[in-house]
Parts: structure tokens; C-alpha cells; sequence
């Protein structure tokens, strides 16, 4: 239990350092390190294959384009476009609608009786993969094919318009 | 846990890695010795008998060279760079069982760092990713245009890249039907269970992403000299391009051992069970047998480097976009009917 708490301040601490620091190079390492300190609560509640996959995907790919991005636009502290006050006044309210929903969350959440996973052995990978493609064969597919769509649409917009003829 | 079990591992953690640095080290004299042999030259051959001592040379060069650290650059980054690039290479070699196991006594040692981890195959792979970071880091922190177009050839390829080398990977995992390296190894026991047999298809797209992940000829466009100066590590200098090499070559070294696990029996070798051996014995032929097809897969990687060129850029996305992975998915259709007929009809 101390590891999680360690854990779980480290989560938070590398959270706030991504949202409070000026470089957008530094908030995106940091991020990184959030989601590595992800990775390691997955595998302190025995999901591994979520703890790898979460390390492949987020940390090893999506993280990497972000700081790709980040360096072709090589943004500066000189360069930072000033925000009008319709940009800050709007995130004041999308701040105070999140605030709003984790006093309704609190305020439901039971923590006498908290949920327990009737099987500890269910991130393993076997495990994982059989209730997917068996109780949630489903929304499982059903999600690829979301992805598929967003893909197909992602290579449309980058794809060059045809020249005319 | 006992403080055997911990002594035991520790031991077996130092020994893999004194054995992946020196690896490493004697990699950089055979890759100069290579190429000697290829371009009709001697190669290095000054420092002791037949340039043995070479790699201590130049080692304690690059220590005593000055290290500088440019005046634009972001310092943290810029050490952290090299820093990571060294950490992720040496941690990887994790999960690669290098051996079977050892009986001494009524102690049964394993010759493998972490034992029975469920997605080993996926760890490796995680690992691989996160090296890019060390480059990309590494080039973006020198604050010299040529790094950092190294830096974002270094990401984008290796991304590309490593969708074609997952595909493979699927299709080797229906075959082997586990993600924990220590069984796919066990199943390949003899010379006909070899995966290489049921997926040869699998291993070409496998081997051709591995060059690339590892930035080697024909893909080390990230460091193309003849356009980068020297790519992501121009601005670097003494000990941390020491290191940035060193991590190069230590990558090489580990994706050899993956190659050789996954597609070449890993310890196993033909007739291991006919010719009447202890166990002991057996396990000791296999690790050298191991490492025997690692220095092979080594090998190869350098024949390649001095006998190809290097791509351009738009051809090697096209590889890797339009032929890699297309053919990693045929592979994977194909391995799944061959499956399914086999296990309807065959079994």
C-alpha cells in the first residue's frame, strides 16, 4: 500500500509539473513520466499486458509524435501568441464544469465498500484476451472499427487533393 | 524472497552485463576489422595482437577528449539524452533467456534475469520504443538545425518502422501461441521446431525493422553523414558520443539475441537430446550455441553495412508504409488459414 501512495503522489506530482511548466518540451517529458508512473500502477494491480501496451502505445508512440510536433513547431516564450480574454474566460468555465463533476463523483463515491476484482489473475494476458473475445466481443469490434474510421479519415485529410483535369 | 535467490540473480544481471558491454566494445573493433576484410584493407591492427586492445584505446580516448557543451543548447536534455539512449539498451536484454537451466547441487539456477514474466516479448519491444527518446532528445537539446532533423528522422522512422516489426510479431504469436519468451524458446527445441520453418516471411519483415530500429545501414539515415554533418549527435562530443555509439552497438547486440530467441531455436541446437548429455551439459553447449548464432546475427549486420547503400528518405518510408506492412498483414492472414486448416484437418 505505501507503494501505491508513493506511486500514486508521483502520478500527481509529474501531472501538475506538465500543466504548470512553460516549455512545452518539458510538459510533454513530464507527461511522459506520468504515464510511465501509469505503467507501474497496472502492474502493482497485476495487469500486465495493460502496463505493457500502455507503455507501447502511449510512452513509446503517441508520446513520441507529440514531442515530434513539438519540435518541428519549436514554439518559444517569444513566440507564444497572447490569449484573449474570450480563450481564458471559456477555460475558467470548462475548470469550474470539472471541478463540478469531481465534488458529484466524491460525493457518490463509496469508500467503506470499495469495488474488489473477483479475479486477480484477469490482466494476464490469456485471461484478457478471452473475456474480450468472448463477454465483450462486441463493443471490442465495435471499437475497431472506430479506429479504422478515424484512421481512413486522418489519411483523407492528408492525402493531396487530385489535380484537376 | 530468500537472499539466495537475490544473490543468484545479481550474480547472473552483472555477469549479462559485463558480457552485452564487452560485446559491445569488441563489436566496434570487428566492425572496423569487417570492413577491412571487405574493402581489401588491413583495418585496425597497431594496439596489441591484431588491434585486440583497440576498443580499451579508444575507449580511454573518449574519456580524456574535452567535453563540450554547446552554448545554445539545453543543458539537462543534452546530457539526459546519451543518458537515456545508454539506460534503455542495457535494460532490455531483461527477458532473453539465455540458456536453460542450471543444476548445481539440489539448487536449480535459471539463466534468465526476470523469469516468467507474462509479456515478455511485449517488454522488448516497449524497451525498443523508448530508446528513440534518448535521439530525439539528444538532437532537439544540441540546438543545431542538422541534429535536429537527425532527431526527426530518427522518430519518424523508427515509428514506421516498428508498426511493420508489431505485425510480424502477431504472426509469429499465432504461431507460438505464448508471449513469454522462455516457452517460445522451449518450443523450438531440436532444429525442425525452429520458427523460422513456419514463419520465414515473418523474419525477413522482422529483420529488415530491426536494422531499422537499430538506425543501422541501410537505414541510419537519422546520423547520414553525407547530408547531417553527423546527424542527431553532431554537437556531441567525448564520452557522450561515446555513448550514444555504445548504445548503437549494444542495440544491435540485443536485437541479435531477440532474432536468434524468437526465429533460430535461441539455445537449442539440433540432436541436443540424442547424444546422451547431462542436463548440465546441455545447458552449457546451448548458451554458447546461443551466443555462437548472436555473433552470427552480428556479423550479418555488419556484412550489410559494407555492402549496401544507404536509402533515401522518401524510399525508405515507401518501404516501410507501402511494402512492409502490407506484406506483414498478407503474413498474418496467411499464418492464420494455414492455422486454421491445420488444426481442422491435421490434428
Amino acid at each position: 500500500m505505501t507503494v501505491f501512495y508513493f506511486v500514486a503522489f508521483l502520478s500527481i506530482f509529474f501531472a501538475l509539473l506538465t500543466i504548470f511548466t512553460k516549455n512545452p518540451v518539458h510538459s510533454v517529458l513530464y507527461l511522459v513520466i506520468t504515464f510511465f508512473t501509469f505503467t507501474i500502477h497496472y502492474i502493482l494491480l497485476n495487469a500486465q499486458f495493460l502496463a505493457v501496451v500502455n507503455f507501447i502505445v502511449y510512452m513509446g508512440a503517441i508520446m513520441v509524435l507529440f514531442l515530434f510536433v513539438l519540435m518541428l513547431l519549436n514554439l518559444n516564450k517569444d513566440t507564444e501568441p497572447m490569449k484573449s480574454n474570450l480563450v481564458k474566460f471559456i477555460g475558467v468555465i470548462a475548470g469550474c464544469c470539472l471541478l463540478v463533476t469531481f465534488f458529484g463523483v466524491y460525493r457518490v463515491f463509496d469508500i467503506s465498500n470499495p469495488l474488489t476484482v473477483v479475479n486477480p489473475e484477469i490482466g494476464l494476458v490469456k485471461n484478457l484476451g478471452k473475456v474480450l473475445f468472448n463477454e465483450f466481443l462486441l463493443p471490442f469490434e465495435l471499437s475497431s472499427l472506430l479506429l479504422l474510421t478515424a484512421m481512413i479519415g486522418a489519411i483523407l485529410l492528408a492525402k493531396k487533393e487530385p489535380k484537376q483535369i | 524472497m530468500e537472499w539466495s535467490f537475490v544473490i543468484e540473480k545479481l550474480i547472473l544481471v552483472s555477469i549479462v552485463f559485463v558480457i552485452t558491454l564487452v560485446i559491445a566494445m569488441y563489436s566496434t573493433l570487428a566492425e572496423r576489422k569487417i570492413a577491412g576484410f571487405m574493402q581489401d584493407r588491413y583495418g585496425p591492427d597497431r594496439a596489441g595482437l591484431f588491434g585486440i586492445l583497440q576498443p580499451l584505446c579508444d575507449g580511454g580516448k573518449f574519456f580524456f577528449k574535452e567535453e563540450i557543451i554547446p552554448a545554445g543548447a539545453h543543458k539537462v536534455l543534452f546530457i539526459l539524452g546519451p543518458t537515456i539512449a545508454i539506460i534503455t539498451a542495457c535494460i532490455s536484454s531483461a527477458v532473453i533467456p539465455w540458456g536453460q537451466e542450471l543444476q548445481i547441487g539440489d539448487r536449480t539456477i535459471s539463466l534468465q534475469v526476470a523469469q516468467g514474466i507474462n509479456v515478455g516479448v511485449l517488454y522488448m519491444f516497449g524497451v525498443i520504443a523508448l530508446g528513440v527518446y534518448g535521439i530525439m532528445l539528444g538532437g532537439w537539446a544540441s540546438n543545431n538545425k542538422f541534429s535536429l532533423m537527425g532527431a526527426i528522422r530518427a522518430a519518424s522512422q523508427s515509428i514506421s518502422y516498428e508498426i511493420a516489426m508489431g505485425l510480424s510479431l502477431i504472426a509469429l504469436l499465432m504461431v507460438t501461441r505464448t508471449l513469454t519468451l522462455e516457452e517460445i524458446v522451449a518450443q523450438q527445441s531440436g532444429f525442425v521446431n525452429w520458427n523460422i520453418w513456419a514463419q520465414p516471411l515473418g523474419f525477413i519483415i522482422f529483420m529488415v525493422c530491426a536494422f531499422a530500429e537499430c538506425n543501422r545501414v541501410p537505414f541510419d539515415l537519422p546520423e547520414c553523414e553525407t547530408e547531417l554533418v553527423g546527424g542527431y549527435h553532431t554537437e556531441y562530443s567525448s564520452m557522450k558520443l561515446g555513448l550514444y555509439m555504445f548504445s548503437e552497438y549494444i542495440n544491435m547486440f540485443v536485437s541479435s539475441a531477440l532474432m536468434a530467441s524468437l526465429y533460430f531455436g535461441g539455445y537449442n541446437f539440433p540432436f541436443m537430446n540424442d547424444l546422451g548429455l547431462s542436463a548440465n551439459m546441455i545447458t552449457i553447449i546451448g548458451v554458447v550455441v546461443f551466443f555462437i548464432k548472436i555473433l552470427l546475427f552480428i556479423f550479418f549486420f555488419m556484412w550489410v553495412r559494407w555492402t549496401l547503400p544507404r536509402f533515401r528518405y522518401d524510399q525508405l518510408m515507401n518501404l516501410g508504409w507501402k511494402m512492409l506492412i502490407p506484406l506483414a498483414i498478407a503474413n498474418i492472414v496467411l499464418t492464420g488459414v494455414f492455422t486454421l486448416i491445420k488444426d481442422t484437418y491435421f490434428s
